[in-house]
């Protein structure tokens, strides 16, 4: 049962495997350039597996002591978990105790191959699901390991590097542009930041652009709902 | 930062992300529906994240004597290059590269 499930997911996965391990070793590298060790990325990959979130914690360990702040931005940036839980609550159901590692691992991409894919009926759809989120966080967690083992042995000038996350991220807002046909969440999201950005300086503004930026969007909401009525 | 505060931050944001990923499966065991106000912004925030974590990026750039001018190059590289081939690797990778070739012989 459990060798069928394994077959089924494994194509699925594989076109993560090739962008997972590149995102990985560059988070990995990076981690590497900023002078931590190579445990600090193979461990932060296995337990927080929240890429975008362990690039930005990258920032964090390198600004002053501060785990409040950092535990906002997680609830923040990864607020987009809480809508994927409430579209899985029915698909998880009766998965024993693969339960808790669905839910535990449930990245962007294993949640979009889960929510979408229907494996074959004689496949086992609790063990199909297991092993589509294990693949993806092993490629993860071994990107982010080699990256960082890669970064004892090569050496050039890496003056630079860490602008792979703000490109990851210009890259991720293009294609959510694309996908939109209104852009009003992310010109909120850029203008609230921008705003308080300028106005409260890089070491103040993020709690604020995200109370904002909510505000924005339970207004907006209130808004509509009169429209509608 | 001690390696004790590294590890304390690298907690809390395991305990933030574990938070977003069980909290939908703990107030919502069986059959019970979760509040319009949560479904919507979990339908609107990825978006406005992104934008933030754009700007979050490009926090301290924006008040060096550049104002961010090597970043906002490569950003519109990277922007023109993922419009015309659309190939996610690709558009970072060389985004990357033109950054750390300008921050390095340029500025």
């Amino acid at each position: 049962m459990k060798t069928k499930a394994f077959k089924a997911a494994l194509p699925y996965t594989l076109p993560i495997c090739a962008g997972f391990l590149f995102l990985g070793m560059s988070y990995g590298f990076l981690m590497r350039s900023k002078g931590f060790s190579f445990i600090y990325p193979m461990l932060m990959s296995f337990f927080i597996f929240a890429g975008s979130m362990e690039f930005v914690t990258v920032n964090l360990l390198l600004s002053a002591f501060n785990p409040a702040h950092a535990l906002l931005l997680a609830l923040m940036v990864n607020a987009r978990h809480l809508f994927y839980g409430i579209s899985m609550l029915e698909k998880y159901k009766n998965t024993g105790f693969k339960k808790l590692y669905l839910i535990y691992g449930m990245c962007d991409e294993s949640f979009t191959i889960n929510c979408t894919v229907l494996p074959s009926p004689d496949v086992d759809k609790g063990w199909f699901m297991f092993f589509v989120t294990m693949l993806n966080q092993i490629y993860w967690v071994s990107g982010a390991t080699l990256g960082a083992l890669l970064g004892y042995v090569i050496h050039f000038d890496v003056t630079g590097i860490e602008f792979v996350m703000t490109a990851l991220f210009v890259v991720m807002f293009i294609d959510q542009w694309d996908e939109m046909d209104s852009h009003s969440s992310a010109l909120i999201g850029v203008s609230c930041s921008l705003l308080c950005l300028l106005v409260l300086g890089s070491e103040q503004f993020l709690i604020p652009a995200m109370s904002l930026i909510i505000v924005c969007f339970l207004v907006q909401k209130r808004l509509r709902k009169d429209v509608v009525r | 930062m001690t390696t004790v505060q590294s590890i304390i931050t690298i907690a809390a944001v395991v305990l933030g992300t574990m938070l977003t990923r069980f909290l939908p499966f703990l107030i919502f065991p069986e059959g019970k529906t979760p509040p319009a106000v949560i479904t919507y912004l979990g339908t609107v925030l990825p978006y406005a994240v992104i934008g933030l974590l754009v700007i979050y990026c490009l926090k301290d750039a924006i008040f060096t004597p550049l104002h961010g001018l090597p970043e906002l190059i490569a950003i519109a590289f990277i922007t023109i290059l993922h419009k015309w081939k659309k190939n996610t690797l690709f558009s970072i990778g060389a985004g990357t590269v033109l950054y750390m070739f300008l921050i390095q012989n340029c500025f």
